[in-house]
């Protein structure tokens, strides 16, 4: 399968469904690059055409602005919103729940209106409307725990979409004591993925991957890409790396469905 | 006489309050004007259902339950505070037993109940505070004057509640002994048996005087707090009203955009017409260095803020040990506005900043006592936020710790240039690469993985 970029959509005179927000963990993490290609892989397997904007994409912006740094993120935030409204984007998919709150809540207030789904949702709709079916067994008697992104979850109300596919999935699904909108944040938000810790007794990954232990997981599942690497941290620091995995909710699915 | 010193004391007790409760609203307003998003049948749900309902509080179950007899306990001994007064300044004794029948055994009897359920919460509540120590009561910024603060209130619940029942229970005892002067007030739930049991058999001399001792002791007590509230975390049993009302209707994914910055960056762009440059050759304030950089709303919410700690205690960086409390933060808010409120008061010409034209009249635009929130607050705190929003969540009168941290972060990054240097390479790269890492790789080689 080949991804095109929207120009080349544009150049052959097509218009995708979608545009695909990669992100800039998508785009360059080694571990998120892998959420990227099985998000992909799920999109072409129920035939959406979609498109990402490749080079012409930029960061949005979020951890410079909570970081407090707002010329870098208006530069860029305005930037990105130009480059979509000259592609005449009208709706967004995207795996990274802190793209996906700044494209959705920040943007309009810049000019850009946007739809805006993050990739559970999306896939969430496309289980509900017959056009992905889970072929299930594969993770059939798994202990599986579910991590709730603090951009996904308790800043944008989404608990539900990721569950429904887990639930698909026909996992042995238990749930941490901190959930939904109680959950604890894995330490990454706040621009804190850029920078050391303050001081304190423990990291917050410690503290969340501690209290995921508990459930006796055999897979973590997480939604943003972030999550994902502070809670294989946290792992590899409680030296369980090789016993619990964490995967992306799109993973899951690919595995499930062999794609 | 009583009636003479009664009124005196009203009068004193409200012209205190007047000017106490004067001096909090100007402190709200040094903040900086802000509209806030919302519409009336939202502000007016939000009232009812968080403020009224207590909607949040019931995250947490037993503190809730417990704080709800004590808080229908107060509302409802309003309405016996009116005749309080009436009885007070007419120098009659319980002007309404006589004159609405049956009504007035089952309102006293509500309120007798309630006090009763009240006293118990309040002396659990002195439990978990003192004995039990839970830990969200216990951190450093409770040290002092907010430790006591949280007890002195408690105590003065439980003598509020010893002076209703004092009142009562020596007024069931007097009903029968002297019923020309204690009109009969109908079976009582509490007092009709407690009075007996606790007086019963004490002649009309001391049980007149029991009868005063509670009738004055509730009074007292209730003037003590009103001009005690200003000083106190209590102030949230007028205040969460107004602050719930004025939540913010917005995703709580959106920060407060800064028009000033938007249309300079587009400008730049060539996005839109170059205004006269706005931003001149001195730079303005960006974020907040002060009471006076937040919004009155920041400020209202730290004059709402009863130090409960529940955003504490869910906060990430507060768990692991950091030093950030979101509720040391709202703490802080309302120190410091306390401090500049009253040194502009004060119009100690001093405190005229040096660069201002005006030098002869202090006001919150000249003001510049060499101090700012960052005395308060340190870098430590400000950046060990992750932006989680469980202060958020957590807070059951809709307060939000998180945007003053960030409003801080915002004004040492643009304003002072500082901030933690890890972030400056991201701020590099975003800034020349339009990623967070300098990657040299292109945006899209993720795609060769394909297969």
């Amino acid at each position: 399968m080949k991804v095109k970029t929207i120009a080349e959509y544009v150049a052959s005179g097509e218009k995708p469904e979608i545009l695909f927000w990669v992100g800039c963990a998508g785009s360059f993490d080694a571990r998120a690059k892998k959420v990227s290609v099985a998000f992909a892989k799920i999109l072409s397997s129920v035939g959406i055409s979609f498109a990402i904007l490749g080079n012409e994409e930029s960061c949005t912006g979020d951890p410079a602005r909570r970081a407090g740094n707002e010329f870098i993120f208006q530069m860029t935030a305005i930037q990105n919103i130009e480059t979509m409204k000259s592609y005449e984007v009208q709706k967004i998919v995207t795996a990274c729940p802190h793209c996906f709150n700044t494209l959705k809540n920040e943007y309009p207030k810049l000019g850009g209106e946007f739809t805006v789904l993050h990739h559970t949702q999306l896939i969430q709709q496309l289980i509900e409307e017959g056009k992905l079916k889970i072929e299930g067994g594969e993770f059939k008697g798994k202990r599986v725990t579910y991590h709730d992104s603090c951009y996904l979850g308790r800043i944008n109300g989404e608990y539900e979409a990721p569950r429904a596919i887990l639930n698909e999935l026909d996992t042995d699904f238990i749930e941490m004591d901190r959930k939904r909108e109680n959950g604890l944040c894995c330490g990454a938000g706040g621009a804190q993925m850029f920078k050391e810790d303050e001081p304190g007794d423990k990291r917050i990954n410690t503290e969340r991957v501690e209290e995921s232990l508990k459930t006796n997981p055999d897979i973590i599942a997480a939604n943003c890409p972030f999550c994902i690497t502070m809670l294989m941290d946290g792992l590899k620091a409680k030296e369980k790396q090789d016993d619990v995995m964490v995967y992306d909710i799109s993973e899951l699915i690919v595995q499930s469905n062999g794609l | 006489m009583s009636q003479i010193v009664f009124i005196l004391l009203s009068i004193i007790v409200f012209g205190l309050a007047f000017k106490q409760f004067g001096a909090i609203l100007k402190n709200i307003k040094l903040g900086r004007e802000e509209i806030i998003d919302g519409d009336q049948p939202w502000r007016w749900q939000n009232v009812l259902l968080v403020a009224f309902g207590q909607k949040k509080m019931f995250k947490r179950f037993i503190p809730a339950i417990l704080h709800l007899f004590i808080y229908v306990a107060f509302l409802m001994t309003q309405i016996e505070l009116i005749e309080i007064f009436i009885d007070g300044i007419g120098g009659v004794h319980r002007f309404f037993a006589d004159k609405i029948g049956l009504l007035y055994p089952v309102i006293i009897s509500f309120i007798e109940i309630l006090s009763l359920l009240a006293f118990v919460s309040t002396i659990i509540f002195l439990w978990r505070r003192n004995i039990l120590k839970l830990p969200r009561f216990i951190k450093p910024e409770m040290n002092g004057w907010p430790k006591l603060d949280g007890n002195l209130i408690l105590v003065g619940e439980l003598l509020l509640i010893i002076g209703i029942f004092s009142m009562n229970g020596a007024d069931v005892l007097l009903q029968k002994s002297d019923p020309a002067h204690y009109p009969d007030t109908g079976y009582l739930a509490v007092s009709s048996w407690l009075g007996p049991t606790l007086f019963g058999g004490f002649d009309v001399g001391t049980l007149h005087l029991i009868e005063r001792f509670g009738w004055w002791l509730h009074i007292l007590v209730v003037f003590g707090f009103i001009t005690y509230l200003p000083y106190s975390k209590h102030l949230h049993i007028f205040f969460a009203f107004p602050n719930v009302y004025f939540a913010k209707k917005r995703s709580r994914g959106e920060m407060n955009n800064m028009p000033e910055i938007m249309n300079e960056v587009k400008s730049m762009m060539g996005l839109i017409e170059e205004t006269e440059s706005e931003m001149g050759d001195d730079i303005p304030e960006f974020g907040a260095k002060d009471v006076t950089g937040l919004s009155w709303k920041n400020i209202l919410e730290a004059y709402t803020c009863t130090e409960c700690g529940r955003c504490t205690s869910v906060c990430p960086a507060n768990i692991t040990g950091k030093k950030l409390s979101p509720r040391k933060i709202m703490m802080d808010i309302r120190d410091r506005a306390e401090e500049v409120g009253g040194k502009i008061r004060s119009g100690n010409i001093e405190f005229i900043s040096d660069d201002s034209q005006e030098k002869n009249v202090l006001s919150k635009e000249n003001f510049d006592d060499g101090k700012s929130l960052f005395d308060y607050i340190s870098d430590e705190e400000i950046y060990a936020c992750t932006s989680c929003n469980a202060c958020v969540e957590a807070c059951p009168v809709l307060i939000n710790p998180l945007e003053p941290i960030l409003e801080l972060r915002r004004y040492d990054l643009l304003t002072n240039s500082a901030g933690p240097s890890d972030w400056l390479p991201m701020f590099n790269s975003i800034e020349n690469g339009g990623a967070v890492w300098q990657i040299p790789d292109n945006r899209d080689d993720w795609k060769n993985e394909l297969n």
